[in-house]
Parts: C-alpha cells; structure tokens; sequence
C-alpha cells in the first residue's frame, strides 16, 4: 500500500503556544485513519494543516504526492474537507451548495447535477434541495456538508468529529456512509472524541496529546499494549457503592457505571472469588458478572493521562 | 490534471461572483450603502440649488457608481469569517487571488447595474450621452477600481461588518468633496485640484462630464481618466491581494 498522507516534523506555533509539535505520521491509501486526543491536544490544528487551511510554522505536508503549501491546488483538489461546525451557506438552498462546491472544484455540470442528486437521496435531503440551509436541523446541516465534501469525488476524505451533537439515526447514517465511501477506495482520515467510533471504523489510529503524537497503531494491537489488567464488572440485586466494597489488593481502580460496578485489576479470577464471597456475606444477589478487556477509551486514557468520566 | 491554470481559475473566481450575487446583493449594508448614502446625499446636494441637469447627472453618476462598488466587498469577508465560510473557501482548490477576483466580479456588477439607475434618469430629463463608448469603458474600469478598492476595506481581520462598513465610510466620505462631484475640479483652489488628483473618483467623474456634458467639461484628457483609472486598479488590487494573504491565517 502506497502513503497518500505523508507528514514529516509538523509543528504549529501560536505566538508563545506550541499547538502541534513536531509529528510525524503516514496515512496509507484505502485506510480509515483515526487521529484521537483530548480536547485542545493539537487535533483540528493538525487537520487544518493537512487540508491546506492554515500553514504550518515548520515541516512538510504531502498528499498523494503534492505539497499541500508547495502545490496547495492540485493538493486540495484532491480531498474533501467536513469541519466540525457546519459551514455550508445558510442563505444557499442545498442544491445550490452543492453546485457552488462543484464549480469550484471544477466538476463539469453534467456529473455536478448527476452526482447532487444521488447524494441528496443517500442522506435523505432530496425533498429539502431547494430550500435555504438556514432552515435545517444540525443533522441535515452535518449531512450536507459531508455531500459537500463529496461533490468533487475525493480521493481522501477528512472528517473532524463528524458526529459530534448528532441524534443517533444521523450519527449511524454518517458511519455506514464512511463505511461505503471506504470500501469503494476512499481514504478516510477521521478525528473523533468517540473512542467506540474509532474502534468500529479505524484500521489505525493516532492518538495525540498535548502536540505530540503519544502512539500510531491498529486498535487492537494499542490495547495490547497495556494488555494484562482486565476490568470485572458486576451489578448486584441491591445497590452496592464503591465504598460498600471489601478491599481487594488485586484491585487497582473501582468505579460505578450506571447500576455496576467497574474493578481494574490484573487478577481477574481471584477478583471475581472475592465478590462472590462478599455477595454471600452479605446475602446479596449477583445480577451480572462480566470481564471486559482494555478499550480503545483505556488506552486513550492511559496514553493522554484524562480523568476517565463516570 | 493540471489544475492550477488560469482558466479553470477564473471560472472558479466566477462560481464565487455567482454564490457572492445570491447571498449578499440584497444585504442591508449593501442597500444602505450602495444606494441609499449616495442618494439621499445627492439629493441633499441639490435642493434648492439652480444647476444644469447634465451637471448634476454627470455628478450623481460618478457618485452612484463609488458607493455601489465599494459597497459589495465589504461585507462579504467579516461575514464569511464569522459564518466559517471561509474555512470552506480555504480548503478549495483556489488561490487567494481567484477569491478575491471572484469578489470583485459580482461587485463590479454590482456597480454597472446601479449605474444604469443615473442614466435612464437623465434620459428621462433630456440628458444625452454624447460619447457612449467613452462612457462605458470608464463605468467598467472604474467599477473594477472601486470593488478592489473595497476589499482593501474588507482585510481588516474582523467578523464585524458594521467595523468594516465605518472604516469604508470614513474613506470614501471625505473622498466625495475632493473629487469634482459636487463642485468641478477647475472651480476647486490649488490644494483642492491637488488633492483631487490622488482620488480615483476624480477620473471617473471627469469621464462622465464629458459624456454627459462633452468635450470642455472634462477637465484631463480622456486617455489620462483611463490611465489613472487603471493605474489605481493596479495599485488597489495589488494592496489588497497582500492585505487579504496577510488578514487572512487571522480570519481563520
């Protein structure tokens, strides 16, 4: 597999503040490409980059061969762009949003008609198409930028949080989209804060913080990587908080989730013992009793170092 | 596919003039200051005054044609910078001068439809156009001037329209009295023909004084009206080419 995305010592200074610094990474062609951080880690700085927006204080960006500031033109028509905000034009009907992003990439009328319509269908805007954009909901915005970004047939695809604030119907519309796109050969480069998405969609991903790249991997090879601790979760028939719970040396970390209870631990098996004991003990019930192996969000948090929610 | 060519540019600076028509003509900045100013200010210029129709049509042209094409540009930058519009623009397959071509086509337009307002209100009173041609060359170069001269107000690194309409208007007011609207440069004294002469709107004006009025109301040749018209052209769009590829990492 060839790189379509090559990125070699990128850094972002703004005035005193080092927002990107120095990453290097490769993107290769027909993979979904997964850039994670925390917020303000240096993520939509670096898709600004990489799609000609904004210049890099230093390093070098190439996609599919061109300089994105050497040859800025035949890199950018190359690739789509979906932001994070919608910034398609309000008082635009989609249909004319459409054809603007057409014109301006210089796709001929015929195919800018032909391919308008079957995206309008495919995101359920075709009966909206002559109505101004500043009359759609956020979901029908996020899905006409995103066939916005498609109008010129992109070779990549940069997508930042593309689901981001979406109900679940539009958010899995988006999803199966990027699926389709990618079987057909496009690359997808994704920046999410859903660490599930990631793992549903990604063939690699990037997790960067605080400027810096912390790791580039498949998701299931970076969860081996602090493979060894396990989380036991369990829910009992009456509540039980963490406090109630009998210390368990192998026990690293315990949390509630909902109505369970979350143990970190590297001894799995004799974790589970000691709550089956303290559930008799107390005469209490065991409802659910499950091991779960690192997520993606695990090794999200074990690489970035964030307080994990919940 | 080579791309990059000029072109395939300038069609994609036309899909810019055509999305700027659609969205910003009927704007209320556009309204109030392209057409409204211009007019309620010469309307105050000539009540109760005896002057010749031709004068005053001459005048109002050259007026009109100011405030219309500098009224256009103006608005669309701070307003594409607070829509993230621009970010759009950005990540497109043109360059910064296609977008401000684009720009100042639709305010050009602009500019020559307004212009056509002065005109058919003279011939309504009786005014004729003595040289046409004449006359039409200068609305086209000067509405060309007068739009790159309004992206020059529009580089300010702001998303506030109001901020770049009161810069606009500070300019273009005091430029009004030094230009032979109102008053001709040859009644005007010494300093004021000197000052005259730094304003594009001077050569416009002087154009339409002898298309309206013929040969000796114009106070420079007719070539020398074009040149300068041309010259600022040149000088306007170069400023704001710079001024825009500097303001603009700052809009983003």
């Amino acid at each position: 597999m060839k790189n379509v995305i090559e990125v070699t010592e990128l850094r972002k200074n703004y005035n005193e503040l080092t927002a990107v610094d120095r990453i290097s990474f490769e993107v290769e062609e027909g993979e979904v490409f997964g850039f994670l951080g925390p917020n303000g880690a240096g993520k939509t700085t670096t898709v600004r980059m990489l799609t000609g927006i904004i210049k890099p204080t230093s390093g070098r960006i190439s996609i599919m061969g061109f300089g994105i500031e050497q040859d800025p033109i035949k890199a950018k028509q190359l690739i789509g762009v979906v932001p994070e905000l919608s910034n398609a034009y309000n008082e635009l009907s989609a249909w004319n949003n459409l054809q603007f992003m057409a014109e301006l990439y210089g796709v001929s009328r015929g195919v800018a008609e032909e391919r308008a319509e079957k995206l309008l269908t495919k995101f359920d805007l075709y009966d909206r198409r002559d109505h101004k954009v500043k009359t759609f909901s956020k979901g029908m915005k996020q899905k006409l930028t995103i066939a916005m970004a498609l109008m010129n047939d992109p070779a990549i695809l940069f997508l930042d949080e593309p689901t981001s604030g979406l109900d679940v119907r539009s958010a899995r519309l988006i999803k199966k989209m990027m699926r389709e796109l990618n079987n057909a050969g496009t690359t997808i480069f994704l920046t999410t804060h859903y660490m599930e998405e990631a793992n549903q969609l990604c063939s690699r991903v990037a997790i960067i913080n605080h400027g810096r790249i912390a790791a580039t991997d498949a998701p299931e090879k970076l969860k081996t990587r602090i493979g060894g601790l396990e989380w036991v979760e369990i829910s009992f028939d009456t509540h039980v908080s963490v406090s109630d719970l009998p210390d368990i040396p192998q026990v690293l970390e315990v949390r509630s989730s909902g109505d369970k209870l979350q143990l970190y631990t590297d001894e799995p098996g004799s974790t589970i013992s000691r709550l089956v004991d303290y559930a008799r003990s107390t005469d209490r019930t065991i409802v659910t009793l499950n091991t779960l192996t690192p997520t993606l969000e695990d090794v999200f948090i074990k690489l970035t170092g964030e307080g994990r929610a919940g | 596919m080579m791309v990059h060519n000029i072109p395939d540019q300038v069609r994609r600076a036309c899909a810019i003039a055509k999305k700027d028509i659609r969205i910003y003509y009927l704007l209320g900045p556009v309204i109030i200051f392209g057409i409204l100013s211009p007019t309620f200010l010469f309307l105050a210029f000539m009540m109760g005054r005896d002057l010749p129709v031709d004068f005053l049509i001459a005048g109002l042209m050259g007026m009109t044609i100011f405030f219309a094409s500098t009224s256009v540009a103006p608005v669309i930058a701070p307003i594409e910078t607070q829509s993230r519009n621009l970010e759009r623009i950005a990540a497109a397959p043109v360059t910064i001068t296609t977008v401000l071509l684009g720009d100042v086509l639709a305010s050009v337009l602009f500019g020559i439809a307004i212009s056509f307002v002065p005109i058919l209100l003279g011939m309504a009173f009786g005014v004729v156009v003595m040289h046409p041609l004449t006359l039409a060359a200068g609305i086209v170069l000067a509405t060309f001037c007068f739009s790159a001269m309004g992206l020059i107000f529009s580089a300010a690194p702001t998303s506030v329209t109001s901020s770049v309409m009161m810069i606009s208007m500070m300019v273009k007011f005091p430029l009004i009295f030094v230009s032979g609207v109102f008053i001709p440069i040859s009644d005007l004294p010494s300093w004021g023909r000197t000052l005259a002469m730094f304003s594009p709107l001077t050569y416009i004006t002087d154009l339409c004084r002898y298309s309206f009025q013929g040969a000796d109301a114009g106070y420079y040749p007719v070539l020398v009206d074009l040149g300068a018209l041309a010259v600022f052209l040149v000088i306007f769009m170069t400023a704001a080419i710079k001024l825009h590829e500097k303001s603009l990492p700052e809009r983003l």
